[in-house]
């Protein structure tokens, strides 16, 4: 069963049907036509609805755009799912909802209810809201009649000028109602450790038997599942696992939802490393990025749309082992470990060892990816995340390439550490590059021509709808061009000769 | 204050006189319920309870014969009710909108990838299109023709070759101080639409069919339903109360899928719902024409255009389909704006295997604008002049020319002054000077500038199109119906309609309802295209309304006893010298003195004519002017670019709706920049499309919107007869965003100290505008100091 608030309406459904969407749900059993399906595919944002949850301290509701398109039935557990429907009362538009009437926001008006709800849930998590707010919150929602100028003032204007609105003053409910849910849900899973084994516990706890869209809330119920269903796919945020549904038209007896088991998503801070959780959403590593490795953030704010972003995990992003992925080349480059467990045992891999081959990875059949170890950076490391796509928003790398050089005090490199994606049949590492760099001196000439033509000669990327396999060759390499460049800027900052102190743009615009 | 982006957005009326909704912003009229949710568009339309579910299953080949068809594992998948080719079709199998070439359903020959061949009818959407996907068909395939100048050399035409001409061109180039040629490959676009195609047939009374369906042209559903179910027009009724956007692609596009549900839901006697899955509308509907176009040019030492010579050749995939008049339109559109001196512009339509190209917003006329847009760059270049300059002295006028290849004079025209307001209010030789300095102490990031104008013909070049219907009713509550033939995607047709009617009757705009349009309401309408909507319909509506008006007018004389007496309609009542009354008072009493209250409008634009034989004649009714500045940055080493701003000002004679103007305006630019730039179709070598859906096909997103962005009215009456000297506004707007392909250009250009034309050929991905920065390098041997050689 999943429980849930639809708007202020408690709804128990059955999980049996793994495969229905959120969007089907709303649009086919509840007559809720007015979130649109634009794509089916977490592209356009035209299904997006908000879906509110409990904060940590449960005092107060947090709001996630999510593409409902793309989400399954076990996002909504234990939310209060809120759609364009709800916005308004009594004929009495949302403030968003008028903004958009006030600014000429809609046209053909398809866009719009995303739009709507992608605004509502800027309205309710910020204050002070500035264009790239804007920008970075309906980055996932696709217009193309009104080409965005009208949306934009309407939302400046509205979320700058919030009003307490319906949602605020009934938080309070809707608070004790989730709260209510949350028991009522724990309730039977209690009842059964209570009185039985664990084992027996999971044998009859009916979230983790049968058929179905099963959501196990511990490692141990988990491998249950895994053991049970060993063919059933696992699937956290449900972003990819969707697309074969929506897209390929497959159908899965069973699916297993990692988004109930608290220790997945959990994050620990050490003083040389942080571990995440593997169902750690993007938007959560996000959080995570602004505080440890700023450099990071743009390729994060970069990663599809805050919709998907709310949605997606870390580890979703890692075990699917995409070759054009954002996420696993900055592994490969922090050489971060991934702790995979199967419920009896947990072992460590590199990530260096984890891409086996094309969509392969050395994860053992029965186990899942537990959290991924980050090693914290060393002040003389540089950092930089570079991706190079068509679009600047939302769109999937041609080519993503991740550097981290130590430099001494002469700005010679004492190590490096590199990760691309794009380039290969995996996530890729440069590593003849990694070795033969070191000693080389960062403000040297001759040097970076040299590394431009070792990491141009060092991959062979095919052609695709993305890219051709030259743009991809001679990207890596000028994309270290573009490191050292920095480098040099920040390094001629901190000189006082003024003569040299001359810094080169190198960005036509980026997030930050 | 909050700070709001940059950008006009205050509208000021002309019309203060009265409460006239007329040139006022007013709201687009389903803005509410479409913020609500509660705008209805074709899917949400509760359907009866034993409405069935269509997919069709495609040809995984390019071209071929079809040998065999094995369809029993798609009868026999879950759900499944009904399975047909086109052997089962009863009536007429061609649906192609002028000349034949569309199967309804593959007939033995199949001349696209993803051409449907069969079509599956199933209990669920997803049922439905799990059995299409199953079918087996097996094809001897052969060679497909992919490339546009392969079919050209093979003389692979849809549609013959066309020309027009004035003077003696190639003689004039050789005689002239400076030539030049080039060529252009320009790439097509995908419609985007936000709702993708669908349609709902509901079988009426025996052979009786009620379409819904998401259509620019519902009489041409209905026409085409009725010759596939082999009945009479009068059995089928089209409605269409909004798309979910359209720009062309809902113009002759949605039909197949309208006509299979029809066939399928008059065989079953059940309701029938199809719409297509994305990747399936990327797939197997038609896009924006490729084209290749080529130019020989002849100028003088001044950069005065004196003869050219164009070539466009447009990629009209597998038929016909309105290739034949996109074309035509973008040889009208080669010369833009300025005189091209003796000319000839030639245009050819050659037939690939790829999805029939079709209507797309422009409607071939950017890209032919293009060619002359190119050939104001490389004049420039060639000279070292100011672009701007070149573009400026070659604009038709008294001084240069008036005439245009097609032997229409092109009189009035606003370029001159609205090129003179944009390049003060954008202050084009100030930011000229500025980014010269920018750039010469700037090594990687390069930026360009550049001001291109539009001048775009407005009538449909079918001049039996250029008509409209309307009927209006009022009731006896004074609450006034409005039917006409045009249809609401979006772009505030209904809107400016409501605003029409209610300022006729001088009632407030909430006592109009525009509704759905249906063809059993104004019959024989034309597309919803061309920009054409307001113009032909708002016109027809006039009509109706001072039809009704007059009736009106007469009886309220007449009981007055003042026969023939001036009679005012304004602010809800109607006036007689000091006699008033109540609008819907009147209306009252006329209903009971049995004064009829429902009338028909009709409009036919006047003025034009146009002999295709001889190329020559006015097929326009008048031009629609603008002009757009752009700045852009690019990067050298990645060849990402940004568009930092943007201004505008842009004709659209006397604004019926400012608000609506803007946003077409600002819409257009920026679909028309997502062309230009990152919007990039690829098929692989078997003629497969692979950027077949919007994770590989990337119209712009919010971040794309130019962070300075000013839209202008340029608000002169039309000095045509047009409705209220108000002009269209659909699709001319497109055009400006050439600048941003300009500006790229120009940022290049500077690596060349601007003596050099890049050659970029739209779309300008990061990639192409690497290539051409690095190409640049190559003939400049330009060594920037940027602190190393080039790799």
């Amino acid at each position: 069963m999943v429980r849930f608030l639809l708007n202020d309406t408690p709804v128990s459904l059955s999980t049996a049907e793994a495969n229905q969407t959120i969007l089907q749900f709303l649009r086919e059993t509840r007559e809720l036509t007015g979130t649109k399906e634009g794509c089916a595919a977490g592209d356009c944002g035209a299904c997006t609805v908000v879906l509110a949850e409990l904060s940590s301290c449960q005092q107060r509701l947090h709001y996630a755009p999510i593409n409902s398109c793309i989400a399954l039935l076990s996002s909504l557990h234990l939310k209060q799912l809120i759609c364009v429907e709800h916005l308004s009362e009594h004929q009495q538009l949302h403030p968003v909802q008028q903004a958009l009437v006030e600014h000429h926001g809609s046209q053909c008006g398809f866009c719009t209810p995303g739009f709507v709800m992608s605004m509502f849930a800027l309205y309710h998590n910020t204050d002070a809201v500035k264009r790239h707010d804007v920008e970075y919150a309906l980055s996932g929602n696709l217009c193309r009649c009104t080409g965005y100028r009208p949306i934009i003032d309407a939302a400046l204007s509205v979320c700058n000028n919030v009003v307490a609105d319906n949602f605020k003053a009934q938080q309070a409910t809707t608070i004790s109602a989730l709260l209510a849910l949350r028991s009522s849900a724990d309730a039977p899973q209690k009842q059964l450790t209570k009185n039985n084994s664990t084992q027996t516990a999971n044998k009859d706890n009916p979230a983790i038997n049968g058929a179905g869209l099963l959501m196990p809330t511990s490692r141990e119920a988990l491998q249950h599942c895994m053991k049970n269903y060993p063919d059933a796919p696992l699937v956290a945020g449900s972003t990819d696992v969707s697309l074969t549904i929506t897209q390929q038209f497959r159908h899965y007896p069973t699916l297993i939802s990692l988004t109930q088991i608290a220790e997945l998503k959990t994050i620990v801070h050490t003083q040389t490393l942080v571990k995440i959780g593997a169902a750690c959403t993007l938007d959560d590593l996000h959080q995570l990025c602004c505080k440890y490795y700023p450099t990071l953030t743009e390729l994060i704010e970069r990663f599809a749309s805050l919709p998907v972003r709310k949605q997606a995990t870390l580890g979703g992003n890692l075990v699917n082992a995409s070759p054009i992925g954002d996420l696993p080349p900055l592994m490969l480059a922090l050489k971060a470990r991934f702790i995979i467990d199967n419920g009896a045992e947990q072992r460590t891999v590199a990530a260096r060892n984890f891409y086996t081959g094309y969509r392969e990875t050395a994860l053992p059949k029965g186990f899942w990816l537990s959290c991924i170890e980050l090693p914290l950076l060393q002040l003389d490391q540089h950092l930089a995340a570079y991706k190079v796509s068509k679009r600047f928003e939302d769109d999937i790398s041609a080519v993503c390439a991740v550097f981290i050089v130590t430099a001494d005090k002469q700005h010679n490199i004492t190590a490096l550490s590199t990760g691309f994606g794009g380039m290969a049949a995996t996530p890729a590492v440069a590593l003849d590059f990694e070795q033969h760099m070191a000693g080389h001196n960062l403000l040297d000439t001759q040097s970076l021509k040299h590394a431009k033509q070792w990491l141009a000669d060092t991959f062979s990327p095919i052609n695709d709808v993305r890219a051709s396999a030259l743009y991809r060759q001679q990207l890596v390499a000028n994309l270290w061009h573009r490191f050292v460049l920095q480098y040099q800027n920040q390094t001629l900052e901190k000189t006082p000769d003024k003569i040299h102190n001359k810094q080169i743009a190198t960005r036509v615009r980026y997030h930050a | 204050m909050r700070k709001l982006s940059k950008g006009m957005t205050a509208f000021t009326s002309s019309n203060t006189e009265t409460q006239s909704p007329l040139n006022k912003a007013v709201p687009h009229e389903s803005a509410v319920r479409q913020v609500a949710g509660s705008a209805r568009y074709t899917d949400d339309i509760p359907v009866p309870s034993n409405t069935a579910y269509a997919a069709v299953g495609v040809s995984n080949e390019s071209a071929g014969q079809i040998k065999r068809i094995d369809l029993d594992a798609v009868r026999q998948a879950p759900g499944v009710i009904d399975v047909i080719t086109v052997a089962d079709i009863p009536g007429k199998t061609d649906i192609a909108p002028v000349f034949e070439g569309d199967p309804i359903l593959a007939d033995q020959n199949i001349l696209f990838h993803g051409q449907p061949v069969f079509a599956v009818l199933a209990d669920t959407v997803t049922h439905a299109r799990q059995a299409a996907s199953k079918g087996q068909i097996h094809i001897a395939a052969t060679t497909p023709q992919l490339h546009i100048d392969e079919a050209l050399a093979q003389q692979a035409l849809v549609r013959p070759s066309h020309t027009m001409q004035t003077g003696n061109a190639e003689a004039v180039i050789s005689t002239c101080a400076h030539q030049l040629e080039g060529t252009l490959s320009i790439g097509g676009q995908e419609h985007m639409y936000l709702e993708g195609q669908v349609a709902l047939a509901i079988p009426e009374e025996e052979d009786r069919m009620l379409i819904y369906a998401s259509s620019q042209h519902p009489s041409e559903v209905q026409k085409l339903v009725a010759e596939v179910l082999n009945v009479g027009l009068h059995k089928v009724c089209v409605d269409t109360r909004r798309m979910g956007g359209g720009f062309g692609g809902k113009e002759t596009q949605t039909a197949q899928w309208a006509c299979l549900a029809a066939v399928l839901a008059s065989r079953n006697k059940r309701a029938v719902k199809f719409r297509l899955a994305r990747s399936h509308d990327m797939q197997l509907t038609g896009k924006r024409h490729p084209f290749k176009n080529s130019f020989n040019i002849g100028f003088d030492p001044n950069g005065q255009l004196q003869a050219s010579v164009i070539e466009v050749t447009g990629n009209c995939g597998c038929s016909p389909d309105l290739s034949d008049a996109i074309v035509d339109r973008a040889m009208f559109h080669a010369d833009n704006a300025y005189y091209a001196g003796q000319s000839t512009v030639t245009g050819h339509r050659v037939r690939t295997n790829t999805v029939s190209n079709t209507a797309f917003r422009g409607f071939g006329g950017p890209q032919g604008m293009l060619a002359a847009e190119a050939i104001m760059d490389g004049i420039a270049r060639k000279l070292q002049l100011d672009p701007l300059q070149v573009r400026k002295q070659n604009l038709y006028s008294e001084a240069t020319g008036t005439q245009t290849h097609y032997g229409m004079t092109v009189t009035g025209n606003r370029l001159p002054d609205i090129i003179a307001q944009l390049e003060k209010n954008a202050q084009y030789w100030k930011r000229r000077e500025q980014l010269r300095a920018f750039n010469a102490q700037s090594p990687i990031i390069k930026k360009g500038l550049a001001l291109t104008p539009v001048k775009f013909g407005i009538s449909f070049t079918a001049k039996f199109l250029n008509q409209a219907g309307a009927l209006v009713h009022i009731y006896t509550d004074g609450s006034i119906q409005v039917n006409h033939g045009g249809t609401e995607m979006g772009q505030g047709l209904h809107t400016k309609i409501a605003q029409i009617a209610a300022h006729e009757f001088g009632v407030e705009i909430t006592q109009i309802e525009v509704t759905a349009t249906r063809t059993d309401k104004v019959p024989n309408t034309s597309p919803t295209a061309a920009s054409s909507g307001t113009d032909l319909n708002g016109k027809a509506v006039s009509n109706a309304c001072r039809e009704i008006k007059q009736r009106l007018a007469d009886f309220y004389t007449q009981s007055l006893q003042l026969p023939g007496a001036k009679v005012r309609f304004a602010n809800t009542q109607v006036c007689v010298g000091q006699h008033v009354i109540g609008f819907c008072e009147l209306v009252q009493q006329a209903y009971l003195a049995r004064v009829s209250l429902s009338a028909t409008g009709f409009y036919k634009t006047p003025k034009i004519y146009y002999d295709r034989d001889k190329a020559n004649g006015r097929p326009f009714f008048y031009f629609a002017y603008g002009a757009a500045v752009s700045e852009v940055s690019i990067d050298i080493l990645t060849g990402e670019y940004s568009v930092n701003q943007v201004d505008i000002v842009h004709d659209v004679g006397t604004s019926l709706n400012p608000a609506i103007d803007t946003g077409q305006i600002e819409g257009a630019f920026i679909q028309g920049m997502g062309w230009l730039t990152t919007e990039d179709l690829r098929w692989d070598d078997k003629g497969r499309l692979i950027s077949m859906n919007m994770a590989t096909y990337k119209i712009p997103a919010i971040g794309d919107t130019p962070p300075i962005f000013n839209t202008q009215l340029y608000q002169t009456p039309n000095n045509e007869d047009s409705i209220y000297h108000s002009k269209a506004v659909g699709e001319p707007p497109f055009m400006l965003a050439i600048s941003v392909w300009c500006a790229l250009k120009d940022a290049i250009s500077s690596i060349s100290d601007y003596r050099l034309d890049p050659q970029l050929d739209p779309p300008a991905t990061p990639e192409k505008v690497l290539w051409a920065v690095m190409a640049m390098q190559t003939q400049t041997q330009a060594v920037a100091d940027v602190r190393e050689p080039a790799l």
